[in-house]
């Protein structure tokens, strides 16, 4: 095993999916020669070539239309979308067609294509360089919806969405692509889509979140046990939708209190969604009023606001500390 | 439809008032960049930033032909764009360091540099973005009557964006007063022209749109003003669109983050050579336009202009965060 960045193990698993199927097929803005703006798709051009790794103009639409006919012809087109927030050029294509061509077609066009995008904060740029807008694809049926949380399980997932039949949008968090590095195995690893992972076992309250916001969630349940004794049990979606709500209600049965934790806005965010599952299956167990934090309900500041819009490690203690007192 | 000029007849002399004020008018900015750049680096500014050294001429050529009652759409890379506009170095600086004094209260940054009063609808972020509501100014003031152009800046990049081809189809049908500058530095971040464009002729593409157009040296600032003299007289008089297609040359990296893999070294010395400075200055000293103290005295009050604007950017203020959910809606009282 080497130690690896998320940035690494992106490389790795495309690398690898792309020697054993031929069909994968990489497309997007400075993909190829430049080896992407955070450089996951770095070497691929070299090793593969312009045919299975092409550069495209500046077209967000057309990366996204094109890779949705490359899909329905039977090839696995990974395109990447620069910052997911250039990727409103491009929503329609994903809204009116990936999403809904095999149901269109009643099954019979293959919609196996990957849409990656570097999503939320951490580069300290406006906007649609920053944001968090996972809600939207997560609304729509037909798409999934992934977030890594680290190098492993970015690698392990993206391996695994790349040989998903369905379209796969999915999320890096450019806080993450760098942070840290774990070992990621040379052989095959994947990970089901689909299914969240119970990171860290407690018995008194629960705590769910995904992506860069994991890693500030853990840090919040140790604060918690050192401080107040308080065991926090700790689950990390990686797959946003379909969301699989099994695990979470299984573990708020056993708490009976929950806080949520995304740096997308609040209001119809994610956290809405699971809030509501929560109260459908768990909300005779539930012995306290579930938390949610978000970011807020606003366009995402500029770098020296950043840090007071994404969640904190003291918010989320904060919030765990109000669920606890109930 | 189309005409070419490219750095084949060079543009008239001009007196000397008047050259002195372009020349400025380019060192301000190149100086302004200089200190971006600087401040970058001791991070007082952060995010992405795009710096406009070698493309002066454009901004300085164009903003000559336009009125302040003519509107200007800009992108990411505007910040001379705004400055020669007549937004203060000080406001364009506290907004690069998040300050609510800033142009856009400290919530837009580099790229997001606006100013209603100057009719700046600002920079953009988003490639192609401005374009078709530059269109949409131009219609609003079409419908108003009202003789005015609006001027919108974008690169080579966004011409591959199908919002290029939607806003030339438009402003061509519809008999808009826009001008099309395009700023065709041969790259968009890492991609070089020749692998985006089927036809790198891009006046041609808006001449096949029906729009007048026009490719000029970008790099001769003279040439640039006078072109865009031409299209704004042709816009006014026959409420039509006009395309500008400056040939310019970005020296510096794409933004603060770039290994700049796609061009060489040599390329870039090349066409620093044809720096809009350099050449200008010499230029009007060959033409005996420009003296030594002329010189002198631009750099000194440039200078004297920067350091004012980073002392006052340093001075400025913090937005309180409890304002941070101010103007997400209206503050109009709706009854
Ligand atoms: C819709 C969209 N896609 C991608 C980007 C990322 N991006 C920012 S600038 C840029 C290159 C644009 O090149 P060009 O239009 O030639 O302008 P230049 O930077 O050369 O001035 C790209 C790809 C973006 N900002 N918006
Ligand atoms: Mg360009």
């Amino acid at each position: 095993m080497t130690k690896m960045t998320m940035v690494q193990a992106l490389n790795l698993a495309l690398k690898q999916e792309m020697e054993k199927d031929d069909s994968v097929i990489l497309l997007g803005e400075d993909v190829g020669r430049d080896g992407g703006v955070f450089r996951v798709t770095e070497g691929l051009m070299d090793q593969f070539g312009e045919q299975r790794v092409v550069d495209t103009p500046l077209a967000e639409s057309a990366i996204v239309g094109m890779s949705i006919g490359m899909a329905a012809y039977g090839l696995k087109p990974v395109c990447e979308i620069q910052f997911s927030g250039f990727s409103y050029q491009n929503f329609h294509q994903i809204e009116n067609h990936a999403a809904r061509l095999r149901q269109r077609s009643q099954g019979r066009y293959p919609m196996s294509l990957v849409l990656r995008a570097p999503y939320g904060g951490g580069v300290r740029a406006l906007e649609h360089h920053s944001e968090s807008r996972e809600a939207y694809w997560a609304h729509t049926p037909g798409l999934k919806m992934v977030i890594p949380s680290g190098p492993r399980n970015a690698r392990a997932l993206m391996v695994s969405a790349i040989r998903d039949p369905d379209p796969v949008i999915f999320y890096e968090a450019k806080a993450l692509y760098r942070a840290f590095r774990e070992e990621v195995p040379e052989e095959e690893e994947t990970l089901p889509i689909g299914r969240p992972q119970l990171v860290r076992e407690g018995k008194d309250l629960t705590m769910i979140s995904y992506g860069a916001m994991l890693r500030p969630t853990l840090e919040a349940a140790e604060v918690l046990r050192e401080r107040d004794g308080a065991l926090a049990e700790v689950i990390d979606l990686l797959t946003i939708s379909p969301l699989d709500e099994e695990i979470l209600v299984k573990s708020v049965q056993k708490t009976g209190r929950a806080v949520i934790v995304h740096e997308a806005p609040r209001s119809f965010g994610p956290g809405a969604e699971i809030v509501a599952r929560l109260m459908e299956k768990a909300f005779f167990f539930l012995q306290a009023p579930i938390e949610r934090v978000a970011g807020f309900d606003i366009v995402i500041p500029l770098f020296a606001r950043e840090k007071s819009y994404i969640p904190s490690v003291e918010r989320i203690v904060a919030a765990a500390g109000r669920t606890l007192k109930n | 439809m189309k005409t070419k000029n490219t750095g084949k007849k060079k543009a008239a002399a001009t007196n000397h008032n008047h050259a002195v004020h372009l020349l400025r008018s380019m060192i301000r900015i190149r100086r302004l960049e200089d200190k971006c750049a600087e401040l970058y680096t001791t991070t007082k500014i952060r995010g992405f930033m795009h710096l406009y050294d070698g493309e002066e001429a454009i901004a300085v050529g164009v903003l000559e032909a336009l009125t302040q009652d003519d509107a200007i759409v800009a992108t990411y890379r505007e910040h001379g764009h705004a400055l020669i506009r007549g937004l203060s170095a000080g406001s364009i600086l506290a907004e690069m360091y998040g300050k609510q004094e800033g142009c856009s209260r400290g919530r837009g940054g580099s790229m997001h540099l606006f100013d209603d009063k100057l009719r700046f609808y600002g920079g953009n972020a988003i490639v192609g973005g401005g374009l078709p509501i530059a269109v949409g100014l131009a219609l609003a003031d079409k419908m108003q009557q009202k003789k005015r152009v609006t001027c919108c800046f974008f690169g080579d990049g966004a011409v591959a964006e199908g919002e290029f081809h939607e806003s030339m189809n438009l402003a061509a049908l519809w008999k808009l007063p826009v001008l099309f500058v395009c700023e065709n530095n041969l790259y968009a971040m890492g991609t070089a022209l020749k692998y985006s464009q089927s036809n790198m002729d891009l006046a041609g593409k808006a001449a096949s749109y029906d729009v007048a157009s026009v490719a000029v040296d970008g790099m001769d600032v003279l040439a640039v003003e006078a072109a865009a003299q031409k299209a704004t007289e042709v816009i006014r008089f026959k409420g039509e669109p006009f395309f500008l297609e400056c040939q310019t040359y970005r020296f510096r990296a794409h933004s603060m983050y770039d290994a700049e893999l796609y061009r060489t070294k040599a390329e870039v010395d090349e066409w620093k050579k044809r720096c809009p400075i350099a050449t200008f200055t010499q230029r009007l000293k060959n033409e005996g336009l420009l003296s030594d103290a002329d010189l002198e005295k631009i750099e000194g009050d440039v200078a004297q202009e920067i350091n004012e604007a980073v002392a006052f950017a340093e001075a400025c203020t913090w937005e309180p965060l409890e304002d941070l959910t101010r103007f997400v809606y209206s503050e109009r009282r709706m009854s």
